[in-house]
């Protein structure tokens, strides 16, 4: 196959598609987090239709089937739109491994669809609903990925006249292990709080900074563990991004996009530390509950992001192994 | 490339369609009863009366998450968890002998067992119902209900009905105090249904009375059920032709006071 005759149109036009699904995704696993938070998993009992058609009866006017069917209804959307792109890609996109990626992106969609039907009809399993939530943040780095490396920073950063190193080699404000730790960690976070949720932990230690009035709880089992697990991975992750902010505030001058992205994450993090105290301190409400999931995901997002740009711009000229290496550390930590 | 692609998305949508048609809803699991020997019935009867001296009161459910619910009623509509008499007795117990009868398979009934979906509530609120008798569940709403039982030694099932007047059958094969159904659509609606191998049970009524008649003569365990109180046993000792009393009384706190 050949690609299409401009490159750098296409490359356009994929980086915005990309970047308006990656929205879209967040907003998807926004949506997943409402179900959850509502308890309404069930509330549509069968899959893949809904009450046995496409929009059951006044499905708008009742809370959890509008939250339930709604949620299936962004799914279909970005499905479709995620089949759109790689048919985008399949045509623009001069680059093999990102026509590859796009593709990659479609499978991990559907394999999402079956998993959230698997988990209806078997009256949500803790481990297939756990996966369901994984999965969603893996697709969610596929998107960005793509987003990435359709962007016209990446593709600048690669840049290379013949027989020279690209201006930008070696040349990193952040370092690229220190984000991909970063990510990790948010990653792992991230699982750790979905067996929280879908273990009904969340309110496992009620209280909030200190767990039952100390600093370690003074008994434990699976609730309090998982659960206090999830704080001391909050402060692993504070600790990651501060490492990642301050290694990019030294260099902000030349790499100013990657300092403001570690400070957008930096803030990310305050945030999301503030919606997890609150989501105990306020007995899980529905709506901060659903923000604090939405907020971890753009915080992944956002990592992953700056980590694939640091790959990127430390071996300007190993563009796929940047990525790989990025999805990779996200691999070993999903297995 | 492109008809690699293409296809490799073929493969993958079939893939989805397999598993979707592969795991759609089951059969309901209906075990044919061997029939067998029935004990012998008797003339005795236990009559009693549940009690619940801290009568808290029963609170309002709100139906806004489905507004043709809230329709459907013009008073408050409470929780059904403690519904207390005049002179304190405590509605919705199930009672039900639970040791002593004597060994044999009681003959299943033939008429069905009715749980309704009226108002956006179970109707009723608690029953009981036998192994192997036929059930029957309907919805008298002008909305949506999906019907998910919660039993722990039966085959758990949800199942959706999206329109007025839909009934679906099931029955439980094993016994089981007790089985909770619950509307994931309306999380208020809830019931529970003891599922026992023998006809001695009853639930108690506005005024926390029950009666289980036909009982042979013996000395029984009885036990008494509350969603929100837990349960309480007592022994009882029956002669033919004669009513046997008990008296039962729960606690505030979910802790029985005999």
């Amino acid at each position: 196959m050949s690609p299409g005759p401009s490159a750098a149109p296409g490359g356009t036009a994929l980086h915005r598609f990309a970047l308006g699904l990656a929205c879209g995704v967040v907003l998807l696993i926004a949506a997943g987090a409402l179900v959850k938070s509502k308890e309404a998993g069930l509330a549509v009992p069968d899959w893949p239709l809904s009450y046995g058609s496409l929009n059951p009866p006044r499905w708008w006017q009742i809370e959890n089937v509008r939250a339930e069917h709604g949620h299936r209804l962004i799914a279909g959307a970005v499905a479709l739109a995620t089949v759109a792109l790689a048919v985008l890609a399949s045509r623009r996109e001069p680059r093999r491994w990102v026509r590859r990626l796009a593709w990659t992106a479609v499978a991990a969609v559907l394999a999402q669809a079956v998993l959230g039907g698997i988990t209806v009809l078997f009256f949500l399993p803790t481990a297939v609903s756990v996966g369901h939530a994984a999965l969603a943040e893996i697709f969610l780095c596929l998107i960005v990925a793509l987003a990435v490396v359709t962007s016209r920073r990446w593709r600048a950063a690669g840049a290379v006249d013949p027989g020279r190193a690209p201006a930008s080699a070696g040349i990193t404000s952040v370092s690229p292990v220190a984000a991909t730790v970063a990510t990790v960690l948010v990653y792992l976070q991230i699982l750790i709080g979905a067996v929280m949720r879908h273990t009904g932990a969340g309110l496992a230690i009620p209280d909030f900074p200190l767990a039952f009035g100390r600093l370690v709880p003074p008994r434990f089992d699976f609730g309090i563990a998982i659960h206090y697990a999830h704080r001391l991975g909050a402060l692993a992750v504070a600790v990651a991004v501060a490492a990642v902010l301050a290694a990019a505030l030294r260099r902000a001058r030349r790499e100013p996009a990657l300092a403001g992205a570690a400070g957008a994450m930096a803030l990310l993090v305050v945030a999301q530390v503030a919606l997890g105290a609150a989501v105990v301190l306020g007995g899980r409400a529905v709506p901060v509950n659903t923000a604090h999931v939405a907020t971890g995901a753009t915080l992944l997002a956002a990592s992953f992001a700056l980590t694939l740009m640091s790959w990127r711009l430390a071996r300007p000229a190993r563009e796929p192994r940047a990525v790989a290496r990025a999805i990779g550390g996200l691999g070993e930590a999903a297995g | 490339m492109r008809k690699k692609n293409f296809l490799a998305a073929l493969a993958i949508l079939a893939a989805i369609v397999v598993v979707a048609c592969g795991g759609a809803e089951k059969a309901p699991t209906e075990t044919a009863k061997a029939p067998a020997a029935a004990p012998a019935s008797g003339t005795a009867s236990i009559a009693g009366t549940i009690a619940y001296a801290n009568g808290d009161p029963d609170t309002a459910i709100s139906m806004n998450a489905d507004p043709k619910c809230a329709t459907l009623h013009k008073e408050p509509v409470l929780t059904e968890k403690i519904v207390t008499g005049e002179t304190g007795g405590l509605a919705n117990v199930f009672v039900y002998v639970k040791a002593g009868l004597p060994a044999g398979k009681y003959p299943v009934p033939e008429t069905t067992h009715l749980l309704d979906q009226k108002g956006c509530q179970y109707r009723p609120h608690v029953s009981g119902i036998r192994t192997g008798q036929k059930l029957i569940i309907r919805n008298s709403d002008p909305t949506l209900h999906n019907v998910h039982a919660l039993p722990k030694v039966n085959q758990e099932f949800n199942q959706g009905q999206p329109f007025e007047n839909m009934e679906l059958e099931r029955t439980f094969d094993k016994a089981e105090v007790m089985v909770r159904f619950k509307c994931d659509v309306h999380p208020w609606m809830s019931s529970y249904m003891g599922v026992v191998d023998h006809p001695f049970f009853a639930v108690s009524d506005a005024a926390g009375s029950f009666k289980i008649d036909g009982l042979p003569a013996g000395e029984y365990t009885l036990e008494a059920w509350h969603e929100e109180l837990g349960t309480t046993t007592q022994k009882v000792s029956v002669t033919e032709g004669q009513a046997a009393s008990v008296a039962f009384s729960f606690a505030a706190g979910g802790v029985p006071s005999s």
